[in-house]
C-alpha cells in the first residue's frame, strides 16, 4: 500500500494493487478511473500479479470518480481473470455507479472492432488493382459521355431548342471570359517579356537581335499564347466547373433538377462548354496581344528596338495563318476543358471529400489533355505544312 | 435532486446578432449537472446559435458563456485541459468525417486526447457502438455508406467516445422515423442515466421533450424561457400557446 497511497494522496489519480490473502486474491482499486488515464490504468493492470489464488474479488469501493472506459477496464479485468480459470465474485462499487456497470456488463459483449489495414503489401495491392480498374471504368465513362455530349449538342445546334439558357450563357461568359481577363492579361504579358529577353540574349551571340521579334511571334502566336491561356482556364473555370456541379451533387441538386424535369445537359453542361467556346478564342487573342505588348516593352528597354521597328519586323515575320494556327486550337482546347469539368463533377459523390479529390483530378486530367491535344496539332500541322 | 446543484454552462447577458437582426436579446440560462434541458423555438428562434455560441463555434456580440466555470475556447499549450475534453457534440447530420470510417471516427476524441494503445481503442470503440445500438459490421463503414438513423447513432458514439460530461444534441431526433426516433429518446436518456451525463438538447420533436427532458427552454421574442416542461405550458406566451396546444403538441403532452 505504501507506493500507492502517495499517488491517491497527491491528487485523485487512478491505483490498483493486489493484496493476496491464503486461498483469495484481493483487487483493490481507487482514484479516478477516467478515460484520460485509462491508458496508465491499463498499463498498470497488464502489469498485476494474479498469484495462483482460486477466489478473485475486485473491490473498487475506493473508486472516486467512474466513466465507461474506466468501467470497461474493470469488466475486462473480471473477465480475463475468469478466462484464466478464477472464480470472479462481484465488483464492489459505490451504489452511484450501478447503473454503468449494468449497461457495460449487460450490454457489451462485442469483440474489439477491427481497423482496417492501411499499410503493407496486400493494402497496397489491394489499392493498385481497384486503381486500376477504375481507371478502366473512367475511360468508359467518360467515352459515354462523349457520345452523350455529342448527340446533346447536335440536336442543341440543329434544332435550335427555344429553352438554350441564354441569360446562363451570358453569365458563363462574363465569369469565364471577362472576369480572367486580369490573370491572363498578366501572365500573358509576363511572357513576353521573359521570352524576348531569353531570345534577345541568345540572338545577340549572332548579332541578330532583330529576330527576337521573329522568335516572339511565332512563338507567342502559334503556341506559347493558346497552351497558356488553356491551362490557366483549366485551373480556373475547369475546376470551378467540377466544384460546382459536385457540389450541386453533394445537395441532391442534380436529382432535384431531374425531377423537375429539367435536363441536366442543357441546364448545366452546355451554357458551360458553349461559354467556353466563346470566351477562350477571345482570351487567347487578347494573350497574344498582351504577349506582344510585353515583348515590345522589353525589345525597347533591352534592344533599344522602338515600337515602329518591332511593328514592322513583325509584320514580316508572322502571317495571317500563324496567328490563325494557334487561334484555331482555342475551341478544341475550350471543349476538352469544359468537358472534363463538368464530366468530373457529375461524378461526384455524395459526400466532402469527393469534391475536392474530383476538381483535383478534373485539372489535371484538363491540362493533361490540352498539352496532348497541342502536341497532336504540331503534328498534324508539321505534315500538312502549315 | 438537491437544492445546490452544480451549474455546468453558465449564460449571462448573451446577446446575438447578425446585421440588424438581434436573434438574442441579454439572455440568461443555467444548466445544472446531470439533468437533461431540451431547447425549443420557432424556426430561426436562434435554438442552433445558441448551442454553437455555448460551444465556442460563434462568438458572442455581448455578455458571457461559462461552461466549467471557464471560456469555453481551447487551451492552446495544454489542450488535453480544455473544456473540449469535458463535452460531446452531435451535429444534425452526426456530421461524421467522410474520410474515415465509424471506428476511426470514434477513435479521433480518444487519440487526441488520451495514450491509450490500439488494443484498448478498439475494445471501448466496440463498447460505445453497442452502447448506441449499433451492429458490429458499421465499425469498418464509411459515413456515406450509413442511413440517417446510423449517421446519428455514430454521431452520439463518437460524441461519447471520450467519456464527456456534457453532450450537446443538435435536434437528435429530426429526419428519423418515429420508432427510430423513439429508440432514440430511450437512448439517451439511458445513457444520461448509467454515464450521470449532462445534456443539453436541440429539438422540435414534442415527443422527445416529453420523454427526456427534465426542464425546458423556450426561444420566443429574443428571450429565454426556462422551467419544467408543466410549468412552461401555463406561459401565456401566444407561440408557447400554439406551440403545446396544436394538434401535434396535445398529443405529445396527452392532454
Amino acid at each position: 500500500m505504501s507506493t500507492d497511497t502517495a499517488d491517491s494522496r497527491s491528487d485523485t489519480r487512478a491505483w490498483v494493487k493486489t493484496d493476496a490473502q491464503a486461498r483469495l486474491l484481493r483487487v483493490v482499486a481507487g482514484g479516478d478511473w477516467v478515460a484520460r488515464d485509462a491508458a496508465r490504468i491499463d498499463t498498470m493492470l497488464q502489469g498485476l500479479g494474479l498469484g495462483d489464488a482460486g477466489d478473485v474479488e475486485i473491490d473498487g469501493s475506493a473508486i472516486t470518480r467512474l466513466d465507461s472506459a474506466g468501467g470497461w477496464l474493470l469488466v475486462r479485468t473480471k473477465r480475463r481473470l475468469e478466462e484464466a480459470g478464477k472464480r470472479v465474485r462481484d465488483i464492489a462499487l459505490p451504489e452511484i455507479y450501478a447503473p454503468l456497470m449494468h449497461t457495460i456488463e449487460q450490454e457489451h459483449t462485442a469483440p474489439p472492432v477491427v481497423m482496417e489495414r492501411r499499410h503493407g503489401l496486400i493494402p497496397f495491392l489491394e489499392r493498385t488493382g481497384k486503381a486500376t480498374v477504375e481507371t478502366g471504368r473512367q475511360g468508359y465513362r467518360m467515352l459515354g459521355y462523349l457520345g452523350r455530349f455529342m448527340i446533346e449538342w447536335m440536336e442543341a445546334m440543329l434544332l435550335p431548342r427555344s429553352n438554350l439558357r441564354f441569360a446562363a450563357l451570358i453569365h458563363q461568359v462574363e465569369e469565364i471570359g471577362v472576369n480572367a481577363l486580369p490573370i491572363v492579361g498578366l501572365l500573358s504579358f509576363l511572357i513576353g517579356i521573359v521570352l524576348a529577353y531569353q531570345g534577345a540574349d541568345q540572338l545577340r551571340r549572332f548579332g541578330a537581335e532583330i529576330f527576337t521579334i521573329n522568335l516572339l511571334g511565332v512563338g507567342v502566336l502559334r503556341e506559347l499564347g493558346g497552351l497558356v491561356t488553356a491551362i490557366i482556364i483549366a485551373g480556373r473555370s475547369g475546376s470551378a466547373f467540377t466544384a460546382q456541379i459536385g457540389t450541386m451533387k453533394v445537395n441532391d441538386e442534380i436529382d432535384a433538377l431531374q425531377t423537375i424535369g429539367l435536363n441536366t445537359f442543357d441546364v448545366l453542361v452546355l451554357p458551360r462548354v458553349l461559354g467556353l467556346l466563346i470566351a477562350l478564342p477571345f482570351l487567347t487573342l487578347y494573350a497574344d496581344i498582351m504577349a506582344m505588348i510585353g515583348g515590345a516593352v522589353m525589345c525597347y528597354f533591352d534592344l533599344g528596338i522602338t515600337a515602329p521597328v518591332f511593328m514592322r519586323q513583325l509584320h514580316q515575320a508572322v502571317s495571317v495563318n500563324t496567328f490563325l494556327v494557334g487561334i484555331i486550337k482555342a475551341p478544341v482546347f475550350a471543349i476538352v476543358i469544359g468537358l472534363v469539368g463538368c464530366f468530373e463533377g457529375l461524378q461526384v459523390e455524395r459526400n466532402a471529400a469527393s469534391v475536392g479529390q474530383l476538381t483535383t483530378r478534373s485539372v489535371v486530367e484538363a491540362v493533361f489533355l490540352v498539352i496532348v491535344l497541342d502536341a497532336g496539332f504540331s503534328i498534324l500541322f508539321s505534315i500538312l505544312k502549315i | 435532486m438537491t437544492e445546490e446543484r452544480e451549474v455546468v454552462i453558465k449564460v449571462r447577458g448573451v446577446v446575438n446578432a447578425f446585421g440588424d437582426t438581434v436573434i438574442h436579446d441579454h439572455i440568461d440560462l443555467d444548466v445544472y449537472r446531470g439533468e437533461v434541458l431540451g431547447v425549443v423555438g420557432g424556426s430561426g428562434a436562434g435554438k442552433s446559435v445558441l448551442l454553437r455560441t455555448i460551444i465556442g463555434l460563434n462568438k458572442q456580440k455581448e455578455g458571457t458563456v461559462e461552461v466549467f466555470g471557464e471560456d469555453p475556447v481551447p487551451h492552446r499549450e495544454r489542450p488535453e485541459n480544455s473544456v473540449q475534453m469535458r463535452w460531446g457534440v452531435l451535429f444534425q447530420e452526426g456530421a461524421l468525417f467522410s474520410s474515415q470510417t465509424v471506428a476511426e471516427n470514434i477513435q479521433v476524441p480518444l487519440r487526441e486526447y488520451t495514450k491509450m494503445n490500439q488494443a484498448l481503442m478498439n475494445e471501448i470503440t466496440a463498447m460505445k457502438l453497442s452502447m448506441v445500438g449499433l451492429p458490429e459490421d458499421a465499425a469498418r463503414k464509411y459515413p456515406s455508406e450509413l442511413s440517417g438513423g446510423m449517421k446519428k447513432r455514430a454521431g452520439l458514439a463518437r460524441a461519447l467516445a471520450a467519456d464527456p460530461e456534457i453532450v450537446f444534441l443538435d435536434e437528435p431526433t429530426a429526419g428519423l422515423d418515429p420508432i427510430s426516433a423513439t429508440q432514440f429518446d430511450l437512448l439517451v436518456k439511458d445513457l444520461q442515466k448509467s454515464l450521470n451525463l449532462t445534456v443539453f438538447m436541440v429539438t422540435h420533436d414534442l415527443d422527445t421533450l416529453r420523454a427526456t427532458t427534465d426542464r425546458i427552454a423556450v426561444l420566443v421574442n429574443k428571450k429565454i424561457k426556462v422551467g419544467p416542461i408543466d410549468e412552461i405550458r401555463k406561459d401565456p406566451d401566444p407561440w408557447i400557446q400554439e406551440y403545446f396546444s396544436g394538434a401535434r403538441g396535445r398529443a405529445a403532452i396527452g392532454a
